[in-house]
């Protein structure tokens, strides 16, 4: 069992700081996603976590221990690397043997516990085979299953369906959610897919430039980003933004778009009279007939059907392109003139300037690792 | 495959040909000389019909060199012992050291390392004669001088450095990232360096080592000035078929023969694993 405290971390690299005094706590049992735009310092941290690399400031504990000055071998946890990092001169199972033999187990032990991790995985077939024999896919599950053969209290997953092909990458987001909850590890799994970090996540941490900037679960995220860019990374198609100023009248706070005003439900104060930015979620607008109160002219451009959802491209009266999502079979527009109405719930108010969303209750408080 | 025209082919093998006779040619020559005696290889013109005679072999073999002038004693069996015991040992030695000298530098940047590294690479620039002289003076001084380690340790400035560098090249191709999995398998890093680093450049410290030895063996120079007659590698002792009644080409084609046939077996014994290279299949792709 093994709780990850990270207190402080700083990690230099010449003159650039990677990681900036950056504090986080994984719970016992968690999974924890690291997600981010690359160089955002997600990898840095999972190596000093590993034992790989060492921090230039700041404390690791593992399971309540300080392992800041222990050298990798004796940290005890399983790591899958995004390029696999597999020993290209010994057979699949040789390779996932390893932390049994590092264990000095016997040959007995050695070979349940790898295939038994190899039956889960499904490559009990390959495992005479060398790496460069093994496909993608294969080498990748080869990689997990050395993580996670010898039981670690605390598994470190870099981006490992990175390399992956779709079909596998969606076959896996399925699967390893079960997989991980079944070890009761505690997880940090990196990676640059929001859909990957939204399936598999009990937490999700957004760094970007070293720093944690939204800690929060994945709902928190996703419903209350803490600015612009968060915003912008997750969902597909992607939120819209348009630049408001909210006025208020009798009726409470109201935004013009297109010359409709659009009343907000919801704590908006702060943002009356400031040049904002306004987030809708494209599943948060819908077509609707024409005089429906708070309607908006659109002008449909393009149509996009996605299977599940049909997405269509449209245009406002003052040229600004806005996306509407809606599930296949339900009623819309595919062309010409239209109107759409927007879920004031859901609608998402962020200061101009500096991209931070405004009123925004969850404030992160990352000494504790905690979102209030 | 892409089609070929009849006269592209031919120009192709005759092109082939031409630098194949051109390379060969002395190789063979040298082969057809050591089957002859010093009468019929010094006829003019020169004669590719020959009665062959295994007689150079012999006095090589036997050590009784007969010449115009008489029997003479030549220590050709000797100075080929030498040479495989001088080669080997100072390879060898050459690996144990800079094997792991190597793994140093390619993966651990301390203070000076790279200075240090090119420090021992200069060695090669500074032309042997150069640094004979001084060498010579001091090996006596330490008694050094005409000993079997004394030449090793010479040796040393052609393997060395030869090692460090072609075997640094093949620890750095090795990804980081394979051998830190290996840490955090739990193993140390003297277990990661002789389970993943060493076999994973066996290739390249193979060809090193092959390197070396043929640097080794072709060495004249260090010999000849720090080693007498007990001591001599072949390069220098086949000076000895230089003789007061003339040069003895048959024996010295016959003992040329004798000499290139190790390094030409360990060649083509060893390219085999050279050229299966590094299997690099683990790393995406």
């Amino acid at each position: 069992m093994a709780s990850l405290e990270l207190r402080n971390i700083v990690k230099r690299y010449k003159s650039q700081t990677v990681l900036d005094n950056l504090s986080l706590t994984v719970a016992d049992g968690e999974t924890l996603v690291l997600f981010g735009p690359s160089g955002a310092g997600k990898t840095v941290l999972l190596r000093l976590v590993a034992g790989v690399i060492d921090p230039d400031e700041g404390k690791i504990l593992i399971g309540g221990e300080d392992m800041t000055d222990l050298d990798a071998e004796f940290r005890g946890v399983g790591m899958a690397f995004q390029n696999f990092a597999l020993f290209p001169h010994m057979t699949a199972f040789d390779n996932i043997a390893t932390p049994l033999q590092a264990k000095h187990s016997s040959q007995g032990t050695i070979k349940t516990g790898v295939e038994s991790v190899a039956k889960l995985l499904k490559i009990g077939h390959v495992l005479s085979h060398k790496p460069r024999a093994l496909s993608n896919g294969q080498k990748q599950r080869t990689a997990l299953a050395r993580a996670l053969v010898g039981s670690p209290p605390l598994l470190l997953l870099d981006d490992p369906l990175r390399n992956v092909d779709a079909k596998l990458r969606f076959e896996m987001r399925l699967e390893l959610p079960r997989l991980l909850a079944d070890r009761g590890a505690t997880v940090i799994y990196v990676t640059q897919d929001y859909k990957e970090a939204m399936a598999l996540g009990d937490r999700i941490a957004v760094m970007s430039q070293g720093v944690v900037k939204q800690l929060g679960t994945p709902e928190q995220i996703y419903r209350e980003p803490a600015n612009v860019e968060i915003a912008r990374l997750f969902g597909d198609p992607t939120i819209n933004l348009l630049d408001v100023k909210p006025s208020r009248d009798a009726k409470g706070i109201y935004v013009g778009l297109s010359n409709v005003q659009v009343h907000l439900a919801g704590a908006h104060e702060a943002a009356v009279g400031r040049d904002c930015v306004i987030g809708l979620r494209p599943e948060a607008l819908a077509f609707v007939d024409e005089g429906t109160p708070g309607a908006i002219p659109v002008t449909v451009e393009a149509e996009t059907p996605l299977n599940e959802k049909i997405v269509t491209l449209a245009r406002t009266v003052r040229g600004r392109e806005i996306l509407v999502s809606r599930p296949s079979g339900t009623p819309g527009q595919s062309e010409g003139r239209a109107h759409i109405a927007v879920d004031s719930k859901s609608a998402l108010l962020f200061d101009r300037a500096s991209g931070e969303r405004i009123g925004s209750k969850n404030v992160v408080n990352l000494r504790s690792g905690e979102a209030a | 495959m892409e089609h070929t025209s009849l006269l592209e082919r031919i120009l192709r093998g005759i092109a082939l040909a031409l630098v194949v006779i051109f390379f060969m040619f002395p190789i063979v020559w040298i082969l057809m000389m050591s089957f002859q005696t010093n009468e019929t290889i010094l006829r003019i013109p020169p004669q590719l019909v020959f009665e062959p005679t295994l007689a150079n072999y012999t006095a090589l073999i036997t050590g009784k060199l007969m010449t115009a002038a008489g029997t003479l004693d030549i220590a050709f069996m000797r100075n080929l012992c030498n040479s495989v015991f001088l080669s080997v040992t100072s390879v060898a030695v050459a690996l144990l050291l800079g094997v792991p000298a190597a793994y140093a530098f390619a993966r651990h940047k301390f203070r000076g390392s790279e200075d240090i590294a090119f420090t021992l690479l200069s060695f090669r620039f500074a032309p042997a004669l150069l640094v004979l002289l001084p060498l010579t003076l001091y090996f006596q001084k330490l008694g050094l001088a005409n000993t079997y380690i004394g030449l090793i340790w010479v040796y040393q400035l052609i393997c060395l450095p030869l090692i460090l560098w072609i075997v640094r090249g093949y620890f750095e191709d090795i990804p980081a990232d394979i051998e830190y999995a290996y840490r955090i398998a739990g193993h140390s890093w003297f277990a990661t360096f002789r389970k993943i680093a060493l076999p994973l450049a066996g290739p390249g410290i193979a060809a090193a080592g092959l390197l070396a030895f043929i640097f080794a063996w072709n060495n004249f120079v260090f010999a000849l000035v720090l080693a007498s007659a007990d001591k001599q590698p072949v390069t220098v002792g086949a000076l000895a078929f230089i003789t007061s009644s003339g040069i003895q080409y048959g024996q010295i084609s016959a003992a040329i023969v004798l000499s290139i046939t190790p390094t030409l077996a360990l060649a083509l014994y060893a390219q085999r694993y050279l050229v299966e290279g590094l299997s690099l299949g683990a790393v995406k792709g």
